[in-house]
């Protein structure tokens, strides 16, 4: 076998992951903390205020990252979820579970900030329009699997299930972002583009862009450090598990031990 | 400063959008922490009980 599959293949081993995890997780969250900083203060600071939307359009920046999330995440626990059915890989299962209350928490800040700005700009905090519907349908993607895999007692069965369930929301995620081009609704159409040229000034960009690193970066922090959890869980009878617990500073020293 | 804060007129929807943002993630960011040491805590408990069945006769 070449290097590369036999690290994949380590990589697969919960206590390497585990160990591996936990050295990154620290410079994940440290950087996404200082380029969130950075791209908040960029953000509600050194941008000029719109034209159009006054100092308004500020919500971009916590707005539009989360909602790129809200699909990335999905896209990545799709794809997760379709290795841990395919060659149940008990890490994939592991990392697709466990991106899914992350996905939640940025489609629910993408739902909330959308609807406050909403009201200033278009008047309403919600209308049944196509993007709107198709991201609250999202959440409920979300919410689904979230609650499937808590639903089943056997932890890997309820993942498969839950996998399942996953795969088949993946429908959704075309609807989500052509839902502005392929239906006439009150949501903007898309400004920042990854081909071709960008409809927002370079003042107003870097922030964006700032954001959505710092978004990816936090994504993958929590990620591991959820993954880390769940795999103690699931593991709970193995030695390794049982050296981490035994090795806790704050463990009580039985009387009887 | 507290023009900064008055965002033209947008002030409260600006800064609860922003809000909601940090509270949201702050709170997903502990939730591992709390997972984790719950986990421990019970594997911590069911250690103490099998040890305490090994040693009484």
């Amino acid at each position: 076998m070449s290097p590369l599959v036999l690290w994949f293949h380590k990589l697969g081993s919960p206590p390497y992951f585990y160990r591996l995890a936990g050295r990154f997780l620290p410079w994940l969250y440290a950087i996404a903390l200082v380029t969130g900083a950075v791209g908040l203060y960029g953000g509600l600071a050194v941008a000029p205020a719109d034209y159009q939307q006054g100092d308004s359009f500020r919500m971009i920046y916590v707005h539009v990252p989360c909602a790129w999330m809200s699909l990335f995440v999905y896209a990545f626990m799709a794809a997760n979820s379709f290795v841990a059915l395919v060659w149940r890989i008990k890490l994939s299962e592991t990392l697709a579970m466990a991106s899914a209350p992350v996905g939640a928490a940025f489609t629910f800040v993408t739902l909330i900030t959308g609807s406050l700005w909403g009201k200033p700009m278009w008047g309403t905090w919600w209308t049944w329009d196509a993007r709107l519907t198709s991201e609250l349908v999202l959440l409920f993607l979300y919410l689904g699997v979230i609650g499937l895999y808590h639903a089943i007692e056997d932890a890997r069965q309820a993942a498969r299930a839950a996998a399942f369930l996953a795969l088949i929301g993946v429908v959704n995620l075309p609807i989500v972002h052509y839902s502005v081009v392929w239906w006439n609704t009150l949501h903007q159409g898309q400004t920042v583009s990854l081909m071709g040229q960008s409809k927002i000034s370079s003042s107003m960009l870097w922030p964006l862009l700032t954001m959505a690193f710092a978004t990816h970066v936090y994504f993958f922090a929590s990620l591991l450090a959820r993954a880390r959890a769940a795999l103690l869980a699931l593991e709970s009878g193995k030695d390794w598990v049982r050296a981490i617990a035994l090795a806790q500073p704050g463990r009580e020293v039985s009387a009887h031990g | 400063m507290a023009e900064f804060l008055h965002m033209g007129g947008y002030g409260a929807y600006v800064w609860a959008a922003y809000a909601v943002f940090v509270i949201v993630l702050l709170a997903d960011a502990l939730t591992p922490l709390w997972q984790r040491r719950n986990t421990l805590r019970e594997i911590d408990a069911r250690l103490s009980r099998e040890s305490n069945r090994k040693s009484t006769p």
